[in-house]
């Protein structure tokens, strides 16, 4: 009887969430896998049917402004630019908090409110900064530093800039917070041991600090990564909806573009089963090559 | 050679001191910029002043916001929505997060990887479905929709969340509480879970910001205007053609204070919570 009980216990409690993911997760999924060999859109919502690879080859082939390519390119500077700065500034704040001086709790509060605001509230402040003749960016850089007032949003590059701005502001605390925790882990007596030793500050930085947070620091990076790859709502709240002329999409940007602005249903399908192997084969790459999953389990 | 050593500190402090200021400036410059905006009189929205409190300040929009717009109706909208959300996930987290901490069962690594991967859809993967499926079965507009969709939307994270935790637990207290005569469940929900509180409160924390922050889900299945939720209702304050400045700024302080002042007051469980799961080997 207890036996039986122990072995039944485990699938009684996961029973609940199980049957969330598979109704929310798993089932749509398969769906979406079926969709994105289908030619479904907002004219064959009831009459649909199977057609193959067409929707995937018009992902690759399909002449469209912007190509897929692109848009591809785009994503990896989005990306790494996000991460990459999202790291090196919470690193070394964390690294100023750490240290012994008055007022650090205040910092830390104050550092730690990007994060803690709506990501919504904060794209669309961000968009309000940015406008160019009232927004308060263009008005420091005319009036303090006397240079000319950027386009932010009107053109291209320079609103793609913009949404990275907003983007690496509100992503850097949950770095410094990762950071900080695993700084507070290292012992003091590594570092002591190098004073003794006469290492340069430099010198204890590469060879103590960067080797004891790493093993905390490369899941949060992971998860960075992911997370940014696939953040819509700053993209597409900050340029509202990919302007101008949809020329500031990233792939999750675009593919919901396709499905709820042109309602492509099919096409989209296999855009998101394309991203998504993106990022799996990225995931597990990235996992292989430095063991994150190790510390996860 | 002391002096200089002290020297170099007294360095190193103020260097930390500017960066720290710097970015604190950053980090607050946006909130100030939106109180700033919220207080203009409405013949000032459009202002070129850099001042944080405008000349003839005035709560001209706060009252408009509450008297002359559905703010209240969205705002209800979006409490019901999150605290059912909230409930239904620290339940399933706590419970599942539990089995596959605690015990060995088939399937059990890989549902954890399942979840996993569950990470790396894009948002529209399972939005697209979802949204065909919940037009078949009539969903669409109502708020059972969003809340099931929200509710497996944070799972993942909270069920790990919750497995790393009770990983640090030791078994030992519910096998004690097993000896003294207690059921499996029993030992569970009186012995470990108020032990997970800080766990708990984390995964509560993430399943209502899911829920109350959500803007691209619900801008897609709710809508009729009745049923909005806050990001959907501020959004069109900002969108149009004419941006109504004044209403969206004191309606973003208002739906934010809330949020931040629990995400700063648990923010010390929240550095713990996240770490633990990534230290622990």
């Amino acid at each position: 009887m207890l036996e039986n009980n122990r072995k039944l216990f485990p699938y009684i409690l996961i029973l609940p969430a199980a049957l969330v993911m598979i109704g929310v997760v798993f089932y749509p999924f398969i769906y979406n896998v079926v969709l994105s060999f289908s030619n479904m859109s907002l004219r064959n919502f009831r009459e649909w049917q199977i057609i193959g690879l067409d929707q995937y080859y018009k992902v690759f082939f399909e002449p469209s402004e912007p190509s897929f390519y692109t848009i591809f390119l785009k994503t990896m500077i989005w990306t790494v630019a996000n991460v990459t700065f999202h790291v090196v500034i919470g690193v070394m704040l964390a690294m100023m908090l750490n240290r012994q001086i008055k007022g650090k709790s205040v910092f830390r509060t104050l550092l730690i409110l990007p994060w803690a605001i709506p990501q919504y509230i904060v794209a669309l402040t961000w968009r309000g900064m940015f406008n160019y003749e009232y927004g308060s960016i263009n008005l420091i850089i005319t009036k303090y530093l006397g240079l000319p007032a950027v386009e932010w949003l009107r053109s291209p590059t320079e609103a793609f800039l913009a949404v990275i701005l907003t983007n690496i502001w509100l992503g850097f605390p949950f770095m410094m917070v990762i950071a900080l925790g695993g700084l507070q882990s290292i012992s003091h007596e590594f570092y002591e041991a190098a004073d003794i030793d006469g290492a340069s500050a430099w010198q204890k930085f590469k060879n103590i600090t960067i080797p004891l947070l790493r093993p905390v620091m490369i899941p949060a990076i992971t998860l960075g990564i992911i997370w940014t790859f696939n953040n819509i709502n700053v993209i597409w709240l900050v340029t509202n909806g990919g302007e101008p002329a949809d020329q500031t999409h990233i792939l999750v940007s675009y593919v919901y573009r396709a499905a709820f602005g042109l309602y492509r249903y099919g096409y989209a399908a296999a855009l998101s089963m394309v991203i998504f192997f993106i990022l799996l084969i990225f995931s597990l790459t990235f996992m292989k090559k430095t063991q994150a999953t190790k510390a996860a389990y | 050679m002391r002096n200089k050593a002290y020297f170099k500190k007294q360095m190193a402090d103020a260097v930390a001191y500017l960066v720290l200021i710097i970015f604190a400036v950053i980090a607050v410059y946006p909130v100030l910029q939106v109180l700033s905006i919220s207080l203009r009189p409405g013949d000032r929205l459009l202002s070129t002043s850099l001042a944080i409190i405008p000349e003839d300040a005035t709560f001209a929009a706060y009252k408009e916001l509450f008297t002359g717009r559905p703010f209240l109706l969205w705002m209800r909208n979006s409490i019901l929505i999150s605290f059912v959300v909230t409930a239904t996930g620290v339940i399933l987290a706590a419970l599942a997060g539990y089995a596959f901490s605690r015990f060995k069962f088939r399937g059990k690594n890989f549902g954890l990887l399942s979840l996993l991967v569950t990470q790396m859809f894009p948002a529209t993967m399972l939005l697209l479905p979802m949204y065909i499926m919940l037009v078949k079965v009539g969903l669409i507009n109502t708020f059972l929709g969003v809340i099931i969709i929200y509710s497996s939307t944070a799972l993942p994270f909270c069920i790990w969340t919750m497995k790393g935790y009770y990983d640090t637990i030791p078994a030992s207290l519910e096998e004690a509480a097993r000896i003294d005569g207690c059921t499996q469940f029993a030992a569970f929900y009186k012995v470990v879970i108020p032990l997970a509180a800080p766990a708990l409160v984390i995964v509560a924390l993430f399943s209502f910001m899911t829920a109350w922050a959500e803007y691209v889900v619900a801008a897609q299945v709710l809508q009729d205007t009745g049923l909005w939720t806050l990001p959907v209702g501020l959004q069109t304050f900002q969108a149009n053609m004419s941006t109504e400045w004044g209403l969206y700024a004191a309606a973003s302080l208002i739906v934010s204070i809330p949020v931040v002042v629990l995400f700063l007051a648990l923010s010390k469980f929240l550095i713990s919570g996240l770490t633990l799961g990534s230290v622990k080997g």
